[in-house]
């Protein structure tokens, strides 16, 4: 294991930012901090970082002890929220700071920027002011100089958010493959699930400074390990039951039969049924059958290529999508049947 | 200085295209009328009293009275002398020495101040609001009793056994220097807060992670980032000591005293207004010159990669 985070903790004052993090990546990964707003994923990274020290804990690359070492000694490329490009100087010499630091001569610098601005795709602005270049190109060039000392790890904070949608897809793509090009592990922090699912080998959900769930993507999305993780990653139909049996969970007094359970949870407990929207089956009858549920459409959101159907199931609201092509044939207000497959319920501790 | 004021957007309802047409003066002059205050305070507090100081420059001193209206040069000629000359490169020199000093203090202070938890920040803040409160006459006394050899903290010093024994450290160059310092620093600080707190975080974490030390990257991105606002502070600090007459006569000895002091000297003891605004012109006109080569040497540094 490459980067080890051993019971790590780190508190401002009164808030505990982090609370035991204990954590455990290998080389050449790509591994996403997923989290809301405040959830200690960025304190993790500048504890990573160095830039924050952690207040117990320590943290280990390749078994070396880097807790105590600062910042400017640990040799990791980072890109910040705000890129934090020096606004007074070049392109070129923005790329090649790190590399001037270290006493690298002139024209060695030069043919690493060109190098490195090629690998970003951006030649030719070494010589441009930063304030010349839009947002999707500052972006490049912060990544250029973050990777310009070969750093051993490459980290980066919410590196997208400032780019509007379609860009910020774009680059998420690319990020993601000059990352497996280069082989280099990388740690990036952000609050956008989708960013995580493209990107991410590995992702760590986090919340309120606690690891929540450490699985790949889609793990995180068919498995969550609680109904926080469901709910954060993708949309999630969370339904409060009852267990009762080996494999039958009572929601509103009706049986619905899951395909597997948790270990650990006894008969007539309190629990989540996580079903998503794409798994759930809309009938345009009233069909009584295995795992089905009676309810009245409330909304119909047609969004062309997908269609999304609210159904009110006496308590519950269960969200459906389907394709337009299978899309039953309905109206707000009709009765319909919910199919909720046996297959597709996880059930979630409460 | 003026300010760029942006067109007043056309509001009447004109076909687009036919802009070229219509007059423009009608709406602009009503949309800048307000323009007339602003315009009406500089002409009343400074253009005329400034304009009666030009003039009286020109005047002929009577001896003995006061002056009367004439147009000689004979004031600006008296001056261009060995005496006011060192006069005048003293004053310069000692503003200078003063504000480069106060800058170089302040700009780490500043710095380290708006790295503090807030409230830390505003107490400082009042403190040294506080400072700026004080009289010259009253810094220049107090600093004047502190460098003194019978109630100085050289005692102190040689109580310690630092020193063999009390020294007296005013009137002296130091000690007008310390003076200077000391009024002009709170200036520096207010001048560079602002911008020192609304430097990016991120900019010198950048450069530490990019392998810069501390110090390194306090030099090679925080001073570069921030130069304008030194290039303020200094001349801020440089104006503020040039004007300064009182300190000089409490802490200096009379090859200290800067043109201020002369001025004052000619204005109020000599009773000659005529020099006294010749002198004051002048050495406007060489503060002028100073500050425009410093800011078109900070604008060449800016373009200059």
């Amino acid at each position: 294991m490459a980067l080890r985070i051993e019971h790590v903790s780190k508190s401002f004052g009164s808030l505990q930012a982090l609370i035991d993090v204990d954590l455990e990546f290998p080389h050449g990964q790509l591994i996403c901090l997923l989290g809301p707003s405040g959830c200690g994923k960025t304190t993790l990274l500048r504890c990573i970082a160095g830039l924050e020290t952690p207040t117990g804990g320590r943290i280990r690359l390749d078994g070396e002890d880097l807790t105590g070492t600062p910042a400017h000694k640990r040799n990791f490329g980072m890109v910040f929220q705000s890129l934090a490009l020096f606004p007074h100087l070049s392109v070129g010499d923005n790329i090649v700071y790190g590399l001037r630091i270290r006493g690298v001569d002139q024209a060695a610098c030069r043919q690493r920027a060109a190098e490195l601005l090629e690998l970003v795709r951006l030649p030719g602005v070494a010589d441009r002011p930063v304030a010349q270049l839009s947002g999707g190109q500052r972006q490049r060039v912060a990544i250029a100089r973050a990777l310009a000392l070969n750093p051993k790890l490459f980290l980066l904070d919410e590196p997208l958010s400032a780019l509007d949608a379609k860009l910020r897809e774009a680059m998420q793509v690319e990020l993601r493959l000059l990352q497996r090009r280069l082989g280099i592990s990388t740690i990036v922090v952000t609050h956008d699930q989708r960013e995580a699912m493209t990107m991410a080998d590995i992702v760590v959900v986090m919340d309120h400074g606690r690891v929540q769930q450490v699985a790949s993507p889609l793990d995180t999305y068919r498995s969550p390990s609680n109904a926080f993780v469901a709910d954060f990653i993708g949309i999630s139909n969370l339904v409060p039951g009852t267990l009762s049996g080996a494999d039958t969970v009572l929601v509103d007094g009706r049986p619905i039969r899951v395909a597997r359970l948790p270990e650990r949870l006894a008969d007539g407990a309190r629990v989540i049924l996580l079903v998503r929207p794409e798994e759930v089956h809309v009938r345009s009858a009233q069909v009584d059958g295995e795992n089905h549920l009676s309810g009245e459409v409330s909304f119909v959101r047609d969004l062309g290529a997908s269609v999304e159907i609210t159904v009110r199931c006496g308590e519950q609201q269960l969200l459906a999508v389907t394709t337009p092509r299978e899309r039953p044939r309905i109206e707000i207000g009709d009765p319909v049947a919910v199919e909720l497959p046996a297959a597709a319920c996880v059930v979630l501790p409460s | 200085m003026t300010r760029e004021v942006p067109a007043p957007a056309a509001d009447d309802a004109r076909v687009p295209g036919d802009f070229a047409l219509a007059p423009p003066t009608s709406i602009s002059f009503r949309e800048h009328l307000w323009l007339i205050y602003p315009a009406v305070m500089l002409v009343v507090f400074f253009i005329v009293p400034f304009g009666i100081m030009v003039a009286v420059s020109f005047f002929h001193r009577v001896e003995g009275a006061f002056y009367e209206p004439a147009f000689e040069l004979a004031n600006y000629a008296r001056f261009i002398s060995p005496f006011f000359g060192r006069a005048l490169a003293f004053s310069v020199w000692i503003s200078a020495l003063a504000a480069a000093i106060v800058v170089a203090v302040a700009f780490p202070f500043t710095y380290c101040l708006t790295r503090m938890r807030r409230a830390a920040q505003v107490r400082f803040l009042v403190f040294i609001l506080a400072v700026l409160s004080l009289s010259e006459v009253i810094i220049g006394f107090s600093w004047s009793t502190l460098l003194s050899r019978t109630a100085g903290v050289s005692n102190l010093l040689a109580f310690v056994g630092l020193l063999d024994q009390p020294a007296a450290w005013t009137p002296s160059f130091g000690a007008l220097l310390v003076g200077l310092c000391y009024l002009g620093f709170p200036y520096a600080v207010l001048v560079l807060y602002p911008a020192l707190s609304r430097l990016d975080p991120e900019l010198p974490e950048a450069s530490r992670m990019l392998g810069a030390s501390p110090l390194r990257t306090f030099f090679s991105v925080v001073v570069p980032v921030l130069r304008r606002s030194i290039i303020s502070a200094l001349i801020l600090v440089f104006v503020f000591n040039l004007g300064a007459f009182l300190l000089p006569q409490v802490l200096g000895r009379p090859e200290h005293w800067t043109l201020s002091v002369l001025i004052t000297d000619q204005a109020i003891f000599q009773s000659n207004i005529p020099f006294a605004a010749a002198m004051a012109i002048f050495l406007m006109v060489v503060c002028l010159a100073l500050v425009a080569l410093t800011l078109a040497f900070g604008q060449q540094r800016r373009a200059a990669p």
